[in-house]
C-alpha cells in the first residue's frame, strides 16, 4: 500500500497542481498579505447573537489562496489532528474549484464547517505552516479558508455526499453525538459498517449545540453536517443514555460488535467555597445549555435563564469566554472574567480574548474568588476576592499562582458561572464492569487504537483525555474508527 | 417521541399518565426517574418513574399542574405523545428488610413513594403509609398505596379526609406506640424537612427522595446540587435519595425559588395565551 508521503507526493505531481505552482513566482506569493477575516462591529455584535467572524468573500479566499506555496514537504499537514491535505484543498481554492476544495476536506475530516470555526490552528496546522516556520510571518489562512469552502459547499445547496462501501451488515454503536462520536460515525459508515450514535440529549452534536455558541459556531451548521451523515446511512438515537437506558452488555446482546465511548466531560467542577450553593451560581455547563441548547433567551421557549447586571464569569479558557460573551449579549452592564493567573498563562485561545476585549469584557487578572454573599432571597450579591500573584512555574509549566494575604476585597456580583473545567461523565465507566479507569476517572486507552481494557470497547474526547478541543476530540475518532476496523476485521476473520 | 395511552385526573390539578417507553419500563426500579420535555420548545423537567409495565412497555408518571410544562401535560390527551422522554436516571432505592419501614409522602409526592412503598413490602419489612395533604381532593393513589401496606393513615389539614392535622403528626404516633426500624419520606422540601426533623429526634434513620432544578439530569449541568453532610451532592447523579438527616433542607427550599420570578413570569405568558385560544 502507498504510504502518506508517496500519496502526497503523487497528489502534488498532478497536472493541475504543477500548472498551479508555475503560474505564480514563489516571491511573488510570499510578498502578499495575509487576508483579515471580516468581524462584525463590536458594538453591534455584543447586543446580537450574529457570527463574529463573517467569512472570507471568493475574492478574499482566492487571494489568500494564492499565498500558499504547495510546499513539496507539507508541515502544515503534521500539525493537523485529522491529517487534512491541506496544499491540496487551498490549491482547489487558487483554482476557483471550491467543490472540489470542499470534497477533498472530506477526505479526511466529517465536519470541515465546524473545525474552520473552532479550532485552534494557531497552534496547529498554522504553526507548522512554512510562512510561520521559515519566514516568521504570519502563517496562510488555513482555518479561515477551510471555512471558505464548506461554506461555500453549503451555500451552494449541492452537498458533496462521500461515497459508502457496500454494506457489511456489523453493527457498531457510538456513545455521544459530540465531536469525537461524529468522526468515528462517519469514518466506519464510509467503510460499510452499521452505525447507530446514542444521544443522552434530544439533539444530536453535544458539546457543539449545547456548548458553543451561536455567534462562534450555529447549531444550523451543526445540523447541516449531522444531516449529512445521516444521507449516508448513520443511525441517530437521542433520548438514549448507554449505561442507563441500556448497558454496553445489553447492547452487545442486540448485535452490536464494537462500542466507540465519546461521552464527554460530563461534571463540572466547583470550587467548593462558602456560599457558593447560592441561586445565581451557576456552571458553564448549566448557563450554556440553558441559553444554547434550550434557546432560554428566547420568550416562545419555556427554559428560563437568569439574567445578570453584574456576571462574573471564573475561570480562563474557552468556556469561559464563550460564558462571558454570551452575558453580555444578553444585556450584563459588567461582564467580567476573573482569572487567577495573567492574560499570557489564559488557556483560551488568542482570537476569543481578543474579540471578548473589544466587546467591552472586564478582565479581573491575578484574582480568586472566596467567598459568596447572597440577598435575603438567596441570590449572589457580592464576591470576596483575593489577589494574587504569580510564583514558580507548576506541574502545568505555568507559574503558579500565590494569594497576597489581606488583599481581599468585595465586588458586587448578581449573576456567578463557574468555568473552572470539568471532570469525566462516571456513567459509562459505572456500568462496565472491569473497565480501567485512571485515578481522574478517564477511560484508560491504548493510544494507538483508542482501545479499552474491555476489548470491543474503544473510547476518545474528553472521557480519555479529560478535557480537550474539538479537534483533538475528532482525531480520537478518526484513529479510534481504524482501530475498530483492524480490531473487527481481525475478529471476524479469526471467526470465519 | 413517546405515545399517551392512558390519562387519568387524580383531581383537579393532578394528572397521572401512562406512556409508551419500553425499554424504560424494562430497566427502571424504585428510585428511578426520567426527564420530560413537551414540545420542541419545551423545557426539561424530572419526573419520578410512578409504577411501569414491561409487558406493555409503559410507565406511569403523576404530574401536579403547578408551572407551564406540568399544565401543558395535564391538557394532554390519550393517542398524544411526550415529545422526548430520557432515563431510567439515578440510582435506586436502597432496599433491605429493615423490620418496620414508615413511609409518609405529601401531596403528589405519593407518586414516587409507591414504588418504594411496593419494594419494602416485597423485600419482607412491615410497611405502614402516612399519606398527608392540604385536602381530601390532593390525597392520591391510596389504593394502589394500601395494596402493599400493613397499614395506611390518612392526614388533611383541614380534616376532610382522614384526620385532621400534619403529616408529623400521623408520624410521631406510629413511632411512640411501635418500634420503627427505617423511615422514607417523600413531598414538599418543606414535608420532609419537618419530617426528617422529627425522625432524627427518634433517631430513625431516614431517606428523602429530593426533588431538585435540573436540566440534562445526566449530571453535566449542576443545576441539581445540594448539600449533603457538608459536602455538595449532584442529585441526578448522586441521589434522587439521601440520608434525610444529612441534608440540608433550608439551602434546598432556596434553591428550587432559584428561577422563581421568571417561572412565574412565563405562567402568567403562558395562561394569557391559552385564554386568547380560548376566545
Amino acid at each position: 500500500m502507498e504510504n502518506m508521503v508517496e500519496h502526497l507526493a503523487r497528489e502534488r505531481s498532478m497536472e493541475w497542481r504543477e500548472a498551479l505552482r508555475k503560474s505564480i513566482k514563489a516571491k511573488d506569493r510570499t510578498s502578499l498579505e495575509r487576508v483579515a477575516m471580516p468581524e462584525a462591529d463590536p458594538a453591534e455584535r455584543a447586543k446580537s447573537h450574529v457570527e463574529v467572524n463573517q467569512g472570507l468573500s471568493v475574492q478574499m479566499a482566492v487571494e489568500e489562496s494564492r499565498r500558499c506555496l504547495d510546499c513539496p514537504d507539507p508541515t502544515c499537514i503534521q500539525g493537523c489532528p485529522v491529517s487534512i491535505n491541506i496544499p491540496k484543498f487551498i490549491k482547489y481554492i487558487e483554482k476557483k474549484d471550491f467543490a472540489g476544495a470542499a470534497r477533498s476536506l472530506k477526505e479526511t475530516n466529517a465536519l470541515p464547517a465546524v473545525c474552520g470555526r473552532v479550532c485552534p490552528q494557531e497552534i496547529q496546522c498554522e504553526a507548522s505552516c512554512f510562512y510561520t516556520l521559515k519566514l516568521k510571518a504570519p502563517p496562510v489562512a488555513i482555518g479561515h479558508l477551510e471555512r471558505f469552502a464548506a461554506d461555500w459547499e453549503r451555500k451552494s445547496g449541492k452537498m458533496f455526499i462521500p461515497e459508502v462501501a457496500p454494506a457489511n451488515g456489523i453493527k457498531v454503536a457510538v456513545v455521544g453525538s459530540g465531536p469525537s462520536g461524529l468522526a468515528v460515525a462517519g469514518d466506519l459508515v464510509r467503510l460499510g459498517y452499521a452505525i447507530t450514535v446514542f444521544e443522552a440529549l434530544h439533539e444530536p452534536g453535544g458539546v457543539l449545540k449545547y456548548g458553543i455558541p451561536e455567534f462562534r459556531l450555529p447549531n444550523e451548521i451543526v445540523d447541516v453536517e449531522i444531516n449529512n451523515l445521516k444521507k449516508m446511512g448513520v443511525e441517530f438515537l437521542t433520548n438514549f443514555v448507554v449505561g442507563k437506558t441500556a448497558t454496553i452488555q445489553e447492547l452487545k446482546a442486540e448485535g452490536y460488535q464494537a462500542f466507540f465511548a465519546g461521552s464527554g466531560a460530563g461534571l463540572p467542577n466547583f470550587m467548593h467555597i462558602p456560599g457558593e450553593n447560592a441561586n445565581g451560581i451557576m456552571s458553564s455547563n448549566e448557563y450554556l445549555t440553558r441559553v444554547n441548547l434550550m434557546n432560554a433567551a428566547h420568550d416562545d421557549y419555556d427554559t428560563p435563564v437568569l439574567l445578570g447586571k453584574n456576571v462574573a464569569v471564573i475561570g480562563g479558557g474557552n468556556t469561559a469566554m464563550d460564558s462571558v460573551r454570551t452575558a453580555k449579549r444578553l444585556g450584563a452592564e459588567r461582564a467580567m472574567i476573573i482569572y487567577r493567573r495573567t492574560l499570557a498563562e489564559m488557556p483560551a485561545r488568542n482570537e476569543e480574548i481578543k474579540h471578548a476585549q473589544e466587546e467591552g469584557i472586564e478582565f479581573l487578572n491575578l484574582n480568586n474568588p472566596v467567598e459568596y454573599f447572597a440577598d435575603k432571597n438567596g441570590r449572589v450579591n457580592r464576591i470576596r476576592l483575593q489577589k494574587m500573584e504569580l510564583g514558580e512555574p507548576d506541574a502545568s509549566g505555568r507559574k503558579k499562582p500565590i494569594p497576597i494575604e489581606g488583599s481581599e476585597y468585595e465586588l458586587e456580583a448578581d449573576l456567578v458561572i463557574v468555568s473552572v473545567g470539568v471532570s469525566p461523565n462516571p456513567l459509562i465507566p459505572q456500568s462496565i464492569p472491569g473497565l480501567k479507569v485512571s485515578r481522574w476517572g478517564t477511560i484508560v486507552v491504548d493510544e494507538k487504537e483508542m482501545q479499552s481494557s474491555v476489548p470491543e470497547l474503544f473510547a476518545g474526547g474528553d472521557i480519555v483525555r479529560g478535557g480537550a478541543t474539538v479537534i483533538l476530540a475528532m482525531g480520537d475518532g478518526r484513529h479510534a474508527a481504524a482501530g475498530i476496523d483492524r480490531y473487527l476485521q481481525k475478529k471476524n476473520r479469526s471467526a470465519s | 417521541m413517546n405515545k399517551i395511552i392512558s390519562i387519568e385526573h387524580l383531581s383537579e390539578n393532578v394528572v397521572k399518565l401512562s406512556i409508551e417507553a419500553p425499554r424504560i419500563a424494562r430497566k427502571r426500579k424504585a428510585g428511578h426517574f426520567v426527564i420530560v420535555k413537551i414540545g420542541e420548545k419545551g423545557e426539561r423537567i424530572p419526573l419520578t418513574i410512578s409504577s411501569s409495565d414491561p409487558e406493555k412497555g409503559t410507565i406511569t408518571l403523576v404530574v401536579q399542574r403547578v408551572g407551564v410544562t406540568s399544565h401543558k401535560i395535564s391538557n394532554l390527551h390519550v393517542g398524544d405523545s411526550v415529545t422526548d422522554v430520557v432515563g431510567p436516571l439515578g440510582l435506586t432505592t436502597h432496599v433491605e428488610k429493615f423490620g418496620t419501614v414508615l413511609c409518609a409522602g405529601g401531596g403528589v409526592g405519593t407518586a414516587p413513594l409507591l414504588p418504594i412503598v411496593e419494594a419494602m413490602h416485597k423485600a419482607g419489612n412491615r410497611v405502614i403509609t402516612v399519606l398527608a395533604a392540604r385536602n381530601k381532593e390532593l390525597i392520591i393513589l391510596e389504593e394502589e398505596i394500601g395494596e402493599f401496606s400493613d397499614e395506611v393513615v390518612i392526614m388533611t389539614d383541614d380534616g376532610s379526609y382522614g384526620r385532621q392535622g400534619l403529616v408529623t403528626h400521623g408520624m410521631e404516633e406510629i413511632i411512640q406506640r411501635e418500634k420503627v426500624d427505617f423511615a422514607v419520606v417523600i413531598g414538599p422540601a418543606i414535608m420532609m424537612k419537618f419530617s426528617s426533623m422529627l425522625t432524627k429526634k427518634y433517631n430513625i434513620p431516614t431517606v428523602a427522595s429530593l426533588n431538585a432544578i435540573m436540566v440534562d439530569g445526566t449530571g453535566m449541568c449542576g443545576a441539581c446540587r445540594v448539600s449533603v453532610g457538608g459536602a455538595t451532592k449532584f442529585v441526578c447523579v448522586d441521589g434522587p435519595e439521601f440520608d434525610a438527616h444529612e441534608v440540608n433542607f433550608d439551602e434546598l427550599l432556596t434553591r428550587l425559588g432559584g428561577f422563581r420570578d421568571e417561572e412565574f413570569k412565563a405562567y402568567q405568558i403562558f395562561l394569557e395565551t391559552l385564554k386568547k385560544e380560548v376566545t
